[in-house]
């Protein structure tokens, strides 16, 4: 295999990175091993989990089929650039309360994709959600607490400070012919 | 703090009712970097110098090595070294019985993906590229690819030592008369079953990294459950005193049991970086993570079941098979489990036990979510729905009325403690509407019933020892924080956050002043690792030792400072206070500055061994657990008798967890169980196909990718209504039991019994696929039974069973006729044996 290389500048997270690798690695291989931005994740590098998901000028794409060689030119974001300054995303608290991360492998990913959603649609419905997501696999969560901290952070990204999670989420659901846990 | 037993210069215990943080839903400790992308799994380290490594990895599936030519790769870019499995002669595997691997093959290969050689390059491509040019050559021999043609084939044998030709395991045990069992019956039920293999999928492929350090030391960073057990093979293999070998476990992008084993991977990075003095990196692509498999055995069964008209069962004769594919692996215990946990949910006065385990040319099965008792769950659980609908008994009455005791002993010996399994099905029965609708639902839709129990860690360590299981080391300094070290392994459960909160709780202070460091075999007291869901009782129990010990210097040093009795001295909130007169205390950090003034510097230890279990008998080291946890599950289906689609369009779940610890962590796992339960259900399956002749006949997996290996999305999983069942166990941390495994076992068989009630067929095999449906209601519809499952079991010699008398027989927990049934005195079954190791048979 040929080990041609080439330089190419990469907007990341907003910042420029001028950087050489061999031609033909994906964008999921530089960022990791050229960049060190190794909170993008890999579960299969065929395109099959959605694990590598990155931003690519605002849409959730996988990072293990993207030529970084293509992606001059276009804006690049990362799990990296979610905090703003030290202080969690809506959507990284919202899945840190509430479980949503578990192994937090997947996480970055589906993080990601559902920044997309909500860029879109500031109060997706479940069916919305699971259609966006449905590309991601998570094998600890079972996916409920996902969808619950999305809808979470959607309502805290449109101001209501007012949302909470259903209690069963965190509780479990009240037991028949008992009421719902006080918090 | 009334308490005048207890002495004056010690706090009293914590007692539940006094919880402040246990019990209450804190974010997890590791959840900040969990969800920033700054948790360092093992594939996001590297190291200056650092090399990549690939394995060539066997392309038949049982041959003998004829040659291997590096000559072509050597010459390649970027090459560096190479390793073969003539410079690691030493055996290894997990279970002391079967050290059956080697770190590359030596004489032979036995599966589609044995290693062969590895090869180092200045990169991941170059050494990939380099593995392609290695060029070995074999000699194929026979390829055994069921437990039938095992059986059939006892030569050539695929490893030169087990019971016999190529059964791995044989054992047979009778606990109690089963015969006058059967007799004292009304009925006999019957049924043969089968469950399918099916692996772990952990989102993360597996990574390690090795580094020598100064002198002659090795370091190892892994993505592994048990970096204990991984520590004690690297020193067997490379012959390194342990001592001078550190494993790190890095945090597991998810386990599952597919990381319990140490691996050739693991074992040949340490290698290479020792060759090479430098850094050695190998990431396993997808496809070599199905070939590292070691998940859920393949099993037939065969159940037969005396009972009663009223529906209490007399005795139970259980067969099982497995398929164990091509090493031991745990195999050995999964042997066991496939027959140990039948007892411990509902009365089984006499209960008689047949097992074999089959070698074959299939990549190795091991433990997965529930080990070995997910299938006899299956096939119990089903069978009591027939026995149910064919003695017209409602299915949870038939459970309800003979559950096990709290704190009894079963027929094979194992002690339950706290026993939540009735308020379990009254949960989801109740929840469900199970009285109004099962069975008259409209034709399509049905409701099925299942429960499960597991274990809250095994009895037993996996290698014989009078040492803690876990252990938990704090120390305390002036700064008013704690540093806590434990063995432990975060693989997604939340370990991380059950020992940093209990001792939290203990010291009464805030989790961020609780400074963790796990899972690395240089700095931490042992814990024999993630596995078994054992973490929260055994690692748990040992961090309220060391943090109870902890306390008590904390409050020697506060009471002096205070002139209060260090009894009457209450941690809450950061401060150490008199509990008649809060406002009289000090700062955490003031007590803490007394006490190392008093003492010098603090530090405390913990450690953790379960209680001895009754049985004595061979065998019985499989099954005891200090605790047990139980689960109940109705799950409701809608089932297309044009296509047999299935769809599950809600799930009740309640699940006895003695104690929660964290309940969001408790939910989380309840949920992941239940989502990972239903992908065995109905989709997930590790399978394999022979090539055509001219095609190599070779074995080969069915789709080693996870576009193929299917599994549930997004869109596949149905609503979940969870209970959580707090029956506290006196054996457990404040009461707890687990929660990570358990609340899977229900999932299999409530599907099937819910597809049953919607149509009236039954499906006895696992996964159920689409086709299986519409076969057996084609059948139904032609007036032949509408069944799909297994018709036969083979006909095995298992030889004189062991016989133990039960507890209500009169037994001790010995077995009667040691020399009669060819089996050695004593409990252990994975430690004996030691002439089977090394080949020698």
């Amino acid at each position: 295999m040929s080990q041609q290389s080439t330089t190419r500048t990469l907007r990341v997270n907003g910042e420029p990175h001028q950087v050489a690798f061999a031609v033909h690695h994906s964008l999921l291989e530089v960022l990791r091993e050229e960049l060190g931005l190794t909170g993008t994740k890999h579960g299969c590098e065929l395109g099959e989990c959605g694990t590598c998901t990155v931003l690519i000028d605002g849409k959730p794409l996988l990072s293990c089929l993207e030529l970084a060689a293509e992606c001059e030119g276009r804006s690049i974001e990362t799990v990296e650039g979610m905090m703003q300054g030290n202080e969690l995303h809506p959507l990284q608290s919202c899945f840190a309360d509430l479980g949503a991360a578990q192994c937090g492998y997947c996480t970055p990913g589906i993080l990601l994709a559902a920044q997309a959603l909500l860029a879109d649609n500031d109060a997706p419905t479940r069916d919305q959600m699971v259609e966006a997501l449905s590309g991601n696999l998570c094998r600890c969560t079972g996916y409920h607490k996902i969808l619950e901290a999305i809808e979470w952070a959607a309502a805290k990204m449109r101001g209501d400070d007012q949302f909470r999670p259903p209690e069963s989420a965190i509780y479990g659901d009240p037991l028949p012919g008992k009421q719902a846990t006080d918090v | 703090m009334s308490d005048t037993s207890h002495p004056d210069d010690e706090p009293g215990p914590v007692t539940s009712d006094q919880l402040r943080l246990i019990g209450t839903p804190f974010r997890r400790v590791d959840g900040r970097a969990k969800v920033t992308g700054q948790t360092r799994f093992a594939d996001d380290l590297s190291f200056p110098r650092m090399v990549h490594m690939k394995l060539v990895r066997s392309t038949v599936p049982h041959a003998r090595i004829i040659s291997i030519d590096t000559s072509k790769a050597s010459a390649m870019a970027g090459v560096v070294g190479f390793l073969t499995g003539d410079s690691m002669p030493d055996p290894f595997g997990i279970l002391p019985v079967s050290q059956d691997e080697h770190a590359l093959c030596i004489d032979k290969v036995r599966f589609v993906g044995d290693p062969v050689v590895a090869v180092a390059a200045l990169t991941e491509d170059q050494a990939h590229e380099a593995a392609l040019a290695v060029e070995i050559e074999y000699q194929p021999l026979e390829t055994i690819a069921t437990v039938e043609e095992a059986i059939a084939t006892p030569e050539p044998r695929i490893h030169e030592y087990g019971d016999e030709g190529n059964l791995h395991k044989k054992l047979s045990m009778e606990f109690g008369d089963v015969d006058a069992g059967f007799e004292e019956a009304d009925q006999i039920f019957e049924d043969v079953m089968y469950y399918e293999g099916n692996t772990h999928l952990p989102m993360e492929q597996h990574a390690t990294v090795a580094l020598t350090e100064e002198t002659d030391r090795i370091t190892v960073y892994s993505s592994t459950q048990t970096p204990h057990y991984l520590h004690r093979s690297l020193a067997k293999v490379l012959a390194i005193p342990a001592a001078r070998i550190r494993v790190i476990a890095c945090p597991n992008g998810g386990g599952f049991g597919g990381k319990s084993d140490p691996f050739n991977h693991e074992i040949c990075a340490a290698k290479m970086a020792l060759t090479l003095g430098r850094p050695v990196k190998i990431c396993l692509t997808r496809e070599e993570v199905f070939y590292c498999h070691r998940g859920r055995h393949p099993v037939l069964m065969k159940i037969r079941t005396g009972v009663k008209k009223d529906g209490t069962l007399t005795a139970q004769h259980l067969q099982t098979a497995l398929d164990g594919g091509a090493y031991g692996s745990y195999g050995v215990a999964s042997t066991y489990y496939t027959g140990a946990l039948q007892t411990v949910t509902y009365d089984l006065p006499k209960y008689r036990f047949e097992s074999i385990r089959a070698f074959t040319n299939k990549a190795p099965c091991g433990p997965k979510r529930g080990h070995g008792t997910p299938q006899p769950r299956f096939a119990f659980e089903v069978h009591l729905d027939k026995i149910a609908h064919q003695l017209g008994i409602d299915p949870a009455d038939l459970r309800m009325q003979q559950l096990v005791k709290p704190d009894s002993v079963t027929s094979n010996w194992l002690k339950v403690g706290s026993m939540g399994l009735g308020q379990c099905i009254e949960a989801v029965v109740e929840g469900s509407g199970w009285r109004e609708r099962h069975g008259k639902m409209p034709d399509g839709r049905g409701l099925g019933l299942a429960c499960g129990s597991y274990l809250s860690g095994a009895g037993l360590p996996i290698y014989w020892n009078h040492m803690p299981q876990s252990g938990v080391q704090l120390q305390l300094d002036r700064s008013g924080g704690v540093a806590l070290f434990c063995g432990e392994t975060e693989i997604g459960q939340g370990s991380d956050s059950v020992i940093a909160a209990i001792t939290a709780e203990i010291l009464g202070i805030d989790l961020k002043d609780i400074r963790l460091c796990v899972a690395d075999t240089d700095l931490t007291p042992v814990d024999l690792g993630s596995y078994s869901s054992r973490v929260t009782l055994m690692a748990g129990n040992a961090a309220i030792e060391a943090a109870e010990r902890a306390r008590t210097l904390v409050a020697r040093g506060a009471a002096k400072k205070l002139d209060v009795p260090a009894r009457e001295l209450v941690f809450a909130d950061g401060r150490v206070f008199h509990g008649e007169n809060p406002d009289h205390g000090l700062s955490f950090q003031e007590a803490v500055i007394e006490a190392e003034s008093r003492f010098g510097t603090l530090g405390t230890t913990g450690s953790y061994t379960p209680p001895r279990s009754p049985g004595r008998y061979r065998g019985a080291g499989v099954g005891p657990s200090p605790a047990y946890s139980y689960s109940a599950a109705v799950v409701e289906a809608e089932v297309d008798r044009e296509t047999g689609i299935y769809r599950i369009e809600q799930v009740w779940m309640a699940h006895d967890v003695g104690q929660c610890i964290n309940p969001a962590l408790v939910m989380g796992q309840i949920e992941g169980s239940v989502y990972m339960g239903l992908g065995e259900a109905m989709m997930e399956e590790q399978v394999y196909r022979r090539l055509p002749k001219k095609r190599s006949g070779a074995l080969v997996h069915k789709h080693p990718s996870m576009l193929e290996y299917k599994s549930p999305t997004f869109a596949e999983m149905p609503p979940v209504t969870s209970y959580i069942i707090e029956d506290p166990d006196p054996n457990g941390p404040f009461g707890a039991k687990e929660v990570g495994q358990g609340p899977l076992l229900p999932m299999m068989p409530a599907v099937a019994n819910a597809i049953f009630d919607a149509v009236g067929v039954r499906i006895d095999q696992i996964p159920i696929a689409p086709h299986m449906v519409r076969q057996a209601i084609e059948a139904q519809e032609k007036g032949k039974p509408g069944r799909f499952g297994p018709k036969s079991f083979p006909d095995i010699e298992f030889g004189v069973p062991l016989k133990v008398p039960t507890p209500q027989e009169g037994g001790d927990g010995k077995a009667i006729n040691i020399e009669d049934a060819g089996v050695r005195d004593g409990t252990g079954t994975m430690t004996e044996r030691k002439d089977a190791v090394k080949g020698k048979n």
